[in-house]
């Protein structure tokens, strides 16, 4: 996983799963189509069209698959659709000081990196992508690192071995799971 | 070695050390409600696959059920929609399910206790975060999404990374009004939103040894809130008690359950140390919910308060929180649906009107706890009061079903979330006690409920 693109900074701590999916939309039983009502209320304004002051619809952000987020994203509620309408909309890397548990582990699940950085470079990275909406910003899941070329801006990130190889090969935890179930049998009958 | 309680669960449920300090996590008991739970049965039709140990889920329609009417069809098509995909699915893959109109139906965390299914040292997961309720019981019970349900319906297993743990002992005595949603509001605006992240917290100290398991569950349900993975409380005479009121247990097992308790000289990675005098009854100002302040102070006197959540609050900094006009009063949910809550909102409103301006909601978390309060009469008391006692489900909790609170209403909320556009878009959420809410119904203005007491 490689990517290089623009960002979209929402540098707000604790934006919960409400405000990227409020509950209204949870009521499909696919997962197919969330990205247009991810960030519903700060995006649109009440007729329906889009907030002109919501960075999501910056023509200049156009296409960003990177998002920066505040501190404490994505808690609240456990509901995967948020993982989904942050994926659905085209995000492929979200990067913040820390994520909520539950959310991250949706991410994951969903193909979407979530990167967890230090205050500093997180308010560096921010502040630069809100002044210059063109930057991109790369990065490697191989070689687990994001940095901005242009200005030798580089730091490194943690992840585990297990997630890094699910992303990167594409191994599905649950078909892992799947052919775990002798085991799973075994310990309950140890137990 | 010495361990806590959560240590001796969790190792007693590794399946399997995956390399790199993940563990497999073997789940006893799986809950599953309509939201969460269509894609992961898809997920098992594509896969071929049945589910693997049907006999340890149990499903109930709670988040997209009306409050009003059960007996007719649910008017909203994507609502009805979910709530009929789940009776198909555990038709098909053989799960109990306890659906609209059944005896048992209600919250999911209030059922599972309530029905004897949830019981000390169990592993338990639900698609839902507060899920962490159940931890009351001296369990590891935690949120998972639909990736993971489909997981532990195809394996009865997750693949987990160790959280760390966190001991939050409240000592002393409580003052005058204080409830357990006051005291977890208080921890959570010591500790804010983000305070407990990557940990699973132990409650700990007298406080909560004296707590009834109503009340722990208060308390365990708005761990997520801090951000924590889950949080437990030791095992106890009050939690056996209240598990052998409702189902057969043997005595070794008790004894076997008493030993999980955390070891007298057990490290835990971080502990906070709170006194109970310091608790006053709180509600929240903001749109999180660690902006708790005391019904004397001023919305400034919240540390945690944001511009943009007094915008999205209309407040002003120095507006006293007191005065606060009131619109709505729900009374429910899976914080604060349990009947305790419905008799200390009975006591306290019994022989008094609610002021004309505001609508009251009460709505019990099951039918169980509806039958009770009916039993108790205290039904009559709501209807005196000018209360509508609703039947159970989530409700204005979290503005999926028919019962959203409208654009700018103030709500005074006994739920968990006061999130923008939790209850409503453009609803304005006060969290509060459940003595707290009722002052408010009588007085329409946002009341301290000691000025009830006697």
């Amino acid at each position: 996983m490689e990517i290089q693109s623009k960002a979209i900074p929402l540098p707000l701590d604790n934006i919960d799963t409400d405000q990227i999916i409020p509950a209204r939309f949870l009521k499909q039983t696919d997962r197919l189509g969330y990205g247009k009502n991810l960030f519903f209320a700060w995006r649109y304004l009440p007729d329906g069209t889009p907030n002109p002051d919501f960075e999501l619809n910056n023509p200049a952000r156009k296409e960003a698959k990177i998002l920066i987020a505040g501190n404490n994203f994505g808690c609240g509620s456990s509901r995967e659709h948020a993982a989904w309408a942050v994926a659905d909309y085209g995000f492929r890397v979200i990067l913040s000081t820390q994520f909520a548990d539950i959310f991250k582990g949706n991410a994951y699940n969903n193909g979407l990196l979530p990167i967890e950085l230090d205050e500093r470079f997180i308010s560096d990275i921010t502040q630069l992508v809100l002044n210059q909406p063109e930057t991109e910003i790369e990065v490697s899941l191989q070689h687990q690192l994001v940095k901005v070329s242009t200005l030798n801006l580089e730091t490194s990130f943690h992840i585990s071995p297990f997630k890094k190889e699910c992303l990167l090969n594409g191994v599905d935890e649950t078909d892992y799971l799947i052919n775990l179930r002798d085991q799973v049998e075994q310990f309950e009958q140890q137990r | 070695m010495s361990r806590t309680l959560f240590d001796k669960i969790w190792d007693s449920h590794v399946v399997k050390h995956v390399a790199d300090g993940l563990d497999v996590l073997y789940i006893d008991q799986h809950f599953l409600h309509e939201v969460t739970s269509p894609q992961a049965f898809d997920g098992l039709r594509k896969r071929g696959i049945e589910v693997f140990r049907p006999k340890q889920c149990v499903a109930t329609a709670d988040h997209n059920v009306p409050t009003k009417n059960q007996d007719q069809p649910i008017k909203d098509p994507l609502s009805a929609n979910q709530v009929n995909s789940l009776i198909k699915n555990c038709e098909e893959f053989g799960i109990e399910l306890y659906g609209i109109g059944h005896e048992n139906q209600g919250i999911v965390h209030i059922i599972g206790p309530d029905l004897g299914i949830t019981q000390p040292g169990m592993t338990i997961v639900c698609g839902d975060s507060h899920t962490s309720t159940h931890g009351a019981f001296g369990t590891i019970a935690f949120g998972i999404g639909t990736s993971q349900v489909e997981q532990v319906l195809a394996a009865q297993s997750l693949v987990l990374s160790r959280p760390k743990t966190m001991n939050i002992e409240v000592s002393g005595q409580l003052n005058k009004g204080v409830t357990a949603k006051d005291v977890v509001l208080y921890i959570i605006a010591q500790l804010g939103a983000e305070g407990a992240t990557g940990y699973f917290v132990e409650y700990s100290g007298e406080v909560f040894r004296n707590f009834t398991m109503d009340e722990r569950m208060t308390v365990c349900n708005m761990s997520i809130e801090m951000g924590a993975r889950g949080g437990l409380v030791g095992i106890d005479q009050t939690t056996i008690d209240y598990v052998t009121s409702r189902v057969d247990i043997s005595k070794q097992k008790i004894s076997s359950w008493l030993s999980l308790n955390t070891d007298e000289d057990a490290v835990f990675d971080k502990t906070v140390q709170l006194d109970a005098a310091d608790i006053y009854p709180l509600v929240t100002c903001g749109t999180a919910p660690d902006t708790g302040i005391r019904l004397t102070d001023r919305v400034s006197d919240s540390k945690h308060i944001t511009k943009k959540a007094l915008g999205y609050m209309q407040f002003e900094q120095d507006d006293q929180i007191s005065d606060q006009s009131v619109d709505y009063v729900f009374i429910g949910s899976c914080t604060n649906g349990r009947i305790e809550d419905l008799r200390a909102v009975a006591n306290l409103v019994k022989g008094r009107k609610k002021a004309d301006h505001v609508n009251v909601w009460v709505v019990p978390g099951s039918m169980k706890v509806r039958s009770q309060a009916i039993e108790e009469r205290l039904d009559k008391i709501f209807e005196d009061s000018g209360f509508e006692f609703r039947e159970p489900g989530c409700s204005a909790c979290l503005a999926m079903n028919e019962d959203k609170i409208p654009e700018g209403s103030l709500c005074v909320s006994t739920s968990n979330r006061n999130f923008e556009g939790r209850q409503g878009e453009g609803a304005r959420t006060v969290l509060a006690s459940p003595l707290t809410a009722a002052a408010s119904a009588i007085t329409g203005k946002i009341t301290d409920p000691t000025l009830f007491l006697n």
